[in-house]
Parts: C-alpha cells; structure tokens; sequence
C-alpha cells in the first residue's frame, strides 16, 4: 500500500546535491507490534530536543501484529507541521512493503534499507543506503527474542550520523523513553551507538539533508491530543467517565485513568473521580446522563460507531436538558470504515444526533492546547447550557505527537451554571424547571438528593410542559421547543470564537477547522509564495456558528471550506446559516483518502478553482 | 345545644415526622385495576413504614406502562424516565455522581427482558445498590398488548396467538450474574410484597424483583399466565416473609427450625418460615435449581430466592471517597498548579 498520494514513477532525474537543512520528511516502514513505536519516538524527540519543530504521523493497521506500519516524521524550521505529501527520507524496514514504498519515493528521495532487501536496483534516481541490521544487531543483543525490538533501534544511529543529529540528544530520548527501566535504556542506546558506528565507518554521505540546531521547540511539550484530552477533562473537575473502548478514542480514558490515579486521589486514599467501563457506548452515554442529571461533571469518550449508538440518549438529553461532554475522536466512517484513520466525517451527523428537531453544541480543537482548553470549556458550556457538548477531535489529532506551548493553567472558577440549592428554594418556594426566568432559553434545575420537599421534579424524555409535568398539548409542546431553539441561539455567543487572519483585503476566503488548520497555514503561505494569492483565514470552532463566521462570508467573493469529509458536511451547516444568496460563495474542497491533510493538495485545488 | 370541642386530628407520622400523604404521587393514568397501581400503593407504604426521606430516593425508569408508575407514588422524590430499556444506565450514572441517593428502579417485563436485557445483566453483575422492579405482566401494554419475553410457553394472547418461545427468567439470570438480593412476588398478594419492599430497602446492593402484575386490558384472559386468576391458583410461596426493621424491638421469638433469620446490612432482620422445608435462600445453586423445577412443574414460584448480605456493592469496589462527587468543591476536584507543572516537565 502506498502512503503517500504522489503517483508512482521510474524515470531518473538528476540529484539535487544543494543541502537542505531543517526541511524534510522522514518516513519508516516497519510491521506492527515490533517495537517501532519506540524507535520512531525517539528519533522524533531527538529532532525536537535540536530546537527544530517536528510532527509524528503513525498511520497504522487495525491490527495488533505483523502488519505494515508507517511512521512519518516531519521537521521543518518554518514551523511547518502538517503531513508533506512527499517522502523524502525513507528507512524501508518491512520487505513486504518496501519495494512499494521505495516506487513511491520522489526522484533524489533517500532510501535507507534492510541489505538483505537489495532494493538498490529498482531505481537509479534515489540515494540508497544499506545496513546489514542482523549482523550488527546481534553483538549487541545476546537475547535473540529481544533482537526484533532492538534491531528497529540501530536504524535511529543511523539515522543520527546521516543527518548529524547530535547523539547526546539521542541519549536523553532514549533515557525519556526507558525512564525507569535502565537495563532496556543501556540496551537500546547500546543499539543506537551500533548502528552510528556502521554509518560512520561505511556511508558515504550523499544525500542534501541535514538537521541543524536551531531555538524553536524551547519550552515546548511533545503530546497527543488524547492525553491533552485527559488532562484537560482532569483539570476540568470531572468526576465521571463512563466509556467503552473503540479506536482512536481508547487512549483517552486511558490516559486519563493513569493521571486521575496519579493526582485525583484525596487526602483519605480515596478517588475524588469515578471511573467505568460500561458494557457498550448505550450504557456509557446512559451513565453519563445519569451522572449529569445528578450533578457530576461527566464525560465519554468514542468514534463513529459509539457516536451512532448514542443517537437516541443523545436526544434525551438534549430534551430533558443534561449536561454532558462527549469526545468524538473521529475516524472514518460509514459503517465500521477504517479505523485507524483520520476524517472529519461526523459534523453533520453530531449537529442533528437524535430524532425530531435536536441540535448539538460542537466543539472542535485543532491543536493539543485546544484539546486541554476545550474540555474545560466543553464542562462549562455543557452545565451552563444544560446539554450535550461534543468535542470533535480526530484520530490524527489525538493519536499522533503533536508539539505544543505549556498549557494554561485553568484561571476561571468552575462554575456549575443554574441550579438552586435547598436556600435558593426556601428563598423562592419552588420553581419550575423548564421556565425561561431569565430570557436566554435556560432554566434553572435543581439535584436529586436536594434535601427541601419542592426539589423534586420529574425528568422526562415524553412531552412536558414548564413544570416537567407530561403534557401533550400543542401548546406546551410549542413553547418548549421554541425555548429549546432560543437556548440554542444564545450559544452561539458563549462558544469558541473562530480565529480569525485576515488583511483586510483578499478577495478569496478559506474556513476550515480541527487538524485542517495545519494544511491551511502552509497552503497560504504556499498561495502567496508560489501564486501570489492572497487569502484570508477563518478557523472555526464550535457549532452553533458564533456571528463573525457569517460576517466572513459576506466580506469574501469567494470562500473555500476545507474539509475531511466527502460531503461537505460543516459546508452544508453553513448554507443552512447564511442569507440564501450568500451560498453561491460558499465552494468545498474536501478530503476522504484517511490520511492528514496536507497543504499541496489544498493549495492545488483551490489554484484550480480560482482558474490560475 | 351540646358543643364538642373540635380539633383536626393529628395524622400519623412515621419516625421521620412525616405522614404518608407526604409519600403519595400524582393520580395514576393506568388502567383501572392494573396490578401496578398496587405495586404503587405498596412502595408507598413501605418507605413511610421505613422512614426513607423521600427526597433521597430517585425513581429513574425506562419506558412502558411501568415505566410510567413513578410519576403515581412518591412526588417529593427525583425521578428520571429515561429511554426504553436503559433505566439500568442512567442510574448507575446517578448513584456514580452521589452515593448517598438511594435508587428505585421501576421497569417493565419488555423494558427489562427484551430491549434492555444487556443493560440488565449488567446491572446485576455489578450490584449497584438499587431497587430493580420488574412489574412484569407478560405483553407490551402501551404497544396494545404483543408478547413481551417473559410470557410463559403456551401463553395465549386475547387473540388468539400462542406463545410459542421459552420464557426469561429474569430471576434466575439476576442471581447468576450477581445480584444480591433476589425474589419474586405479586401484585396481589399485599402482605408478601409489603414485607419484600421494607427488606429491600434495608438491602445493600442489588435487589432484584420481578413482580407478576396483571395486565387487565391485554393479559387477563382465560389462556394468559400473568392473570390474577392464574396467579391465585398457581402462585407457590417458598416461604412466609416476615420482616423487622432495625428501628423495631423484636418482641416474637422464632423458630430456628423452621424459619432462617437473615440480619441485613443495617442490622434489620429478615425471617424466611420455610414453607418448603429443604429451600435455602443463601444458596445459589439451590435457588436456580428449585426455580427450574419450578418451571418444569409449572409452578409460579415467589420468595426471596437468593440473598447475600456479604458482597460488596459496586459504589464500594470503586474506592470513591465518602462524600457525593457531586458535593467535591473545587479545591478538590482541580489538582493545583504544581501538578500541571510537574506534568508539563514531564512532557518536554
């Protein structure tokens, strides 16, 4: 299977022997399960601990064993973190796939392989260098069962001579990666040095790349957007998590276990948290709502498949008004789809989960700062609202290292939005749950256990009046939804604002969202460069659509809404939004290939629809 | 003229100071003589008898005439009538958030046995402390009366239809998995359910109780085996129930012979009087067994089947800490910044 969309080839060019320092992708092909992952790690952090901005791809099977695997690592001193549709520096592994991945490779692309694969004669415009990995591995591994995992180690030395990666930043990643198991550091770092050494003594380099130190990771974390996730849900006040497990959005919950375990147990030895794995994503969102309605911060985390089990629980707390967060670590669907890659294909489907007239608050980070952020504004937005908030994150986002700033410790109070204590309720006499007291759509509520004998109210998915009495009267039923809609509209000034560049002046739009953004930041500046297009820049970030968004289209002839999806699906949210003759604006450019969207592939297709 | 002096008479209060009219619901909308209405009338007598604060307990439901019933007893009390078949869910969620509410389940034989049966094995095997009510009557009422999965072989419909599959036993599957406390009544019969419903309130744990309750407009025919006829004739009580709680003085001896006394979490007493003399409500085995005879005998067996005062229910395997998650300020429930610090180190 080829990674990469560039068009296989044979004919030969000519090498380009200018050095490129800081600029390039790296891309290795091994087989899951075989320690890889480690590897690739450790490389990726030795090039950040260079102070060069870096990102880590892994685009894996839906397989536990013995199944191709690639990890892409991509440095770039401009800042340039999306995946580069191009490989330029392949260390082939896997001989089932390594033939196809060196076809693959752009003409002066280096391939780095296995000796025994003998890939050298497939083409004559690629730098190609051999390693004989078994013989080097088995000095310094007398453990035959361990020289799998520690063979994949040797190609890091290799790859540390080659591209002058300083082997004392090898060292600190490979003592990060081992922390507490120093026997497997020694062993490893013992590998890395094996394979510098046959680099140093038998490659002749002849490739252009290089890494060279530079200051621009200083300060800065390496994290994927699932443990960011976590954390943000930790410093949240989350109390509840119910979930089942499902790729990409396992690592999450997981993540979170290990840190709520680590700073979430009480001075009594006793969790402040409750953790469960219910028996299918029916019970994790029933569980959620349950906990919700009662008063917990409670969260799930799922994909597609969960998203659609949830569909009717979702609609009942959108009716009965719960608070609730659910991550939506997006993979590609329909149907069981590949799960193990990245879309952005449920932003339709979310809007409307549920039957009858439900809408949805979506919130949709783009980066592991806004993972960490966004569930703390998912909490407040879902108990300030009395409904479900979704946060879109996709498997690229959360299941891939992601450089980030520090986060932001959390500087506002938790605020549990309205609900009336046993004072409030002496004070007042009652109330009634579904009253708009204060013209925003949002009742007060009051918590089962709340000791006053006008606490009580009953919580009903069939139709209810303001009192939550069943009521089937059209009337009633009218009110409520109106008020519902009206609850709906005031979000749209409380949720994320979209980040906005713009100069003013170009006539040319772009709005895209999530892990898109890092395509997009390229592709402008590739636009300019390359076309001299000048274009402006919309992020969005939640749905329901806060006002500038509208404002964005009625200031550009012409807006490009980037997607990862086949449908156009936030597109279609958007026409739903706008002044009708605005739509004819509104043009998609959406992809559905699973892998991270790169920057070429936007900047070419929004270079042919602008004619150029 | 001869003057009386007047005076409204005090009502009774239980030994929380409060009168039953304090447990009452709202004017039930079911069927004239639904067994679920009685149902009703016995949950309210045995949480005044009990003294429960109503406004700890939660009524969460799912959907179906059952699941309608919460609305008819006990207005002062939370209740949740969720979706069809996933009651089990929600109030696991509720009893995660505040472990001080105490849970009265209300489901039906189709809420239960059918759409929400993998809700329901789990729920048994995790022993949440709750109260699970089946007001099990055989056919789906608000649907106008289809089989539901607990209808005995050979059940006939009013028209006309055979039922052709094995029941569920929804007894036998709640004491396999785990619950704790497991039996099965009648809505008519008042005594052996008042007694049951005061015993499960004393309950730490799953209690699980399928109660036969007929359905007068769909199941209550010549032909049908969830009619109140059929029941008279064929209920067979394992034993006579008596139940003390702890708040009472024992003032009657009993006989270790033929009655098994069980003293329950809070120190209240169970007494079985064996009317079987071999039947042993803390074995397991014993329990499945005599309810498979039961069915090949085609005996409509009630008692306590199954209780265990031992197990540790699920809010106490997770280790949470004393107070409601809900009560956590957010001194506690927000690490300081020394730990996102210290975390953020780790991550550079």
């Amino acid at each position: 299977m080829a990674t990469t969309d560039v068009a296989l080839h044979e004919d030969s060019g000519s090498l380009e022997r200018k050095r490129v320092v800081n600029d390039m992708s790296i891309q290795v092909g091994t087989v899951n399960g075989s320690g890889s992952q480690s590897s690739n790690t450790v490389l990726l952090r030795s090039i950040f601990q260079m102070g060069v901005p870096v990102s880590g791809k892994n685009l894996f099977p839906s397989n536990i064993a013995g199944l191709p695997t690639w990890y892409t690592i991509r440095a770039n001193k401009d800042g340039y973190i999306a995946r580069k549709k191009e490989i330029d520096f392949l260390v082939a592994m896997n001989p089932e796939t390594a033939r196809e991945d060196v076809m693959s490779l752009a003409a002066g692309a280096v391939a780095l392989y296995d000796e025994p694969l003998n890939l050298r004669t497939l083409r004559n415009d690629l730098v190609f260098y051999s390693v004989p990995y078994d013989k080097l591995v088995a000095p310094v591994c007398p453990e035959a069962k361990l020289r799998k995992l520690v063979k994949n180690m040797i190609y890091v030395g290799v790859v540390a001579k080659l591209l002058d990666i300083d082997m004392a930043e090898v060292e600190k990643a490979i003592r990060k990666q081992f922390a507490k198991k120093v026997k497997a550091a020694n062993l490893n770092l013992a590998a890395v040095q094996a394979g510098y050494d046959y680099a140093a003594a038998n490659l002749l380099k002849r490739d252009p790349y290089h890494i060279q130190r530079m200051d621009k990771t200083t300060g800065k974390i390496i994290i994927d957007g699932n443990s960011a996730a976590a954390l943000g849900c930790m410093f949240a006040g989350c109390t509840v998590v119910t979930w089942y497990p499902i790729t990409p959005s396992s690592s999450l919950v997981e993540t979170m276990i290990e840190y709520m375990k680590r700073f979430r147990i009480g001075p009594d030895g006793k969790a402040t948290f409750a953790i469960v794995q219910a028996e299918d994503e029916l019970a994790a969102i029933g569980m959620v709502i349950g906990a919700g309605w009662a008063g917990a911060r409670a969260m799930t985390a799922t994909a597609g498949p969960g998203i659609s089990l949830m569909a009717e629980f979702a609609g009942l707390a959108y009716y009965v008004e719960v608070p609730a967060v659910i991550w939506d670590i997006q993979r590609v669907g329909p149907s069981t789809g590949l799960p193990t890659r990245t879309s952005q294909g449920d932003i339709l489907s979310i809007a409307f989960l549920s039957h009858g007239d439900t809408k949805n608050i979506l919130l949709i980070p783009c980066s592991a700062e806004e993972c960490f952020t966004m569930a703390q504004d998912a909490f407040e937005l879902a108990e300030h609202f009395q409904t479900p908030v979704f946060v879109m994150s996709d498997l690229d986002l959360g299941m891939n290292n992601w450089m980030a700033d520090p986060f932001p410790y959390p500087e506002k109070p938790i605020k549990r939005g309205k609900v009336l204590s046993k004072e409030d309720l002496e004070r007042l006499g009652g109330f009634a749950r579904y009253k708009d007291v204060d013209g925003d759509g949002i009742g007060y509520r009051t918590l089962p256990g709340t000791d006053h004998p006008a606490a009580a109210y009953f919580a009903r998915g069939s139709g209810h009046n303001e009192r939550s009495q069943y009521s089937e009267r059209p009337d009633d039923f009218e009110k409520n939804m109106e008020r519902l809609n009206r609850k709906f509209e005031t979000a749209r000034s409380f949720v994320p604002r979209p980040v906005l560049i713009s100069n003013g002046k170009s006539k040319i739009g772009i709005i895209a969202y999530g892990t898109s953004h890092w395509a997009i930041l390229e592709s402008r500046d590739q636009l300019r460069k390359e076309y001299k297009v000048e274009t402006d820049y919309l992020r969005l970030r939640a749905y329901p659509f806060p006002r500038e968004v509208h404002g964005f289209v009625e200031q550009h002839e012409r807006v490009y809404l980037v997607e990862q999806n086949r449908d156009a699906q936030m597109l279609t949210l958007l026409k739903l939004d706008v002044r009708p003759e605005l739509v004819t604006r509104l043009h998609s450019i959406s992809h559905i290939h699973g892998l991270p969207l790169d920057a070429r592939s936007v900047t070419d297709e929004i270079i042919m629809m602008e004619g150029k | 003229m001869a003057t009386t002096p007047t005076s409204t008479p005090v009502p009774k209060t239980n030994r929380i100071g409060l009168s039953i009219a304090e447990y009452k619901g709202g004017k039930t909308t079911l069927c004239a003589g639904c067994g679920h209405n009685a149902i009703s009338e016995r949950i309210i007598d045995a949480m005044y008898e009990m003294g429960v604060s109503p406004e700890r307990v939660i009524k969460p439901s799912g959907i179906g005439c059952s699941s309608k019933a919460p609305a008819y007893f006990m207005s002062r009390s939370h209740s949740f009538n969720a979706v069809h078949g996933r009651m089990p869910s929600v109030a696991t969620g509720a009893m995660l958030a505040n472990r001080n509410l105490i849970a009265l389940g209300v489901s039906g034989d189709g809420d239960t046995a059918s759409i929400g049966i993998g809700q329901f094995v789990h729920l048994m095997r995790r022993n949440l402390p709750i109260i699970y009510i089946i007001e099990d009557n055989g056919v789906y009422g608000l649907t106008k009366g289809q089989f539901s999965a607990t209808a005995d072989l050979g059940s006939k419909l009013k028209t006309g239809v055979i039922n052709d599959l094995p029941p569920i036993d929804t007894c036998v599957l709640a004491i396999q998995l785990g619950a704790t406390f497991v039996g099965r009544s009648f809505s008519g019969d008042k005594r052996q359910l008042h007694s049951m419903l005061k015993a499960a309130v004393a309950h730490n744990g799953t209690v699980m109780l399928d109660i036969v309750s007929p359905c007068v407009t769909f199941n209550d025919h010549e032909g049908s085996t969830k009619s109140y006829k059929y029941m008279k004739d064929h209920e067979e009580p394992l034993q006579d129930i008596n139940f003390v709680p702890v708040f009472e003085e024992i003032n009657v001896e009993y006989d270790p012979g033929t009655t098994v006394e069980v003293t329950m979490h809070d120190g209240s007493r169970l007494r079985l009087r064996k009317l079987e003399e071999d039947y042993d409500a803390t074995d397991k085995i014993l329990a499945v067994k005599r309810l498979a005879e039961g069915h090949a005998k085609g005996e409509v067996l009630t008692g306590v089947f199954y209780v265990n005062t031992q197990a540790p229910n699920f809010i106490e395997m997770l280790n949470m800490t004393d107070n409601p998650l809900t009560t956590l300020p957010e001194s506690v429930v927000r690490p300081g910044r020394e730990v996102l610090e210290q975390v953020m180190e780790e991550l550079r």
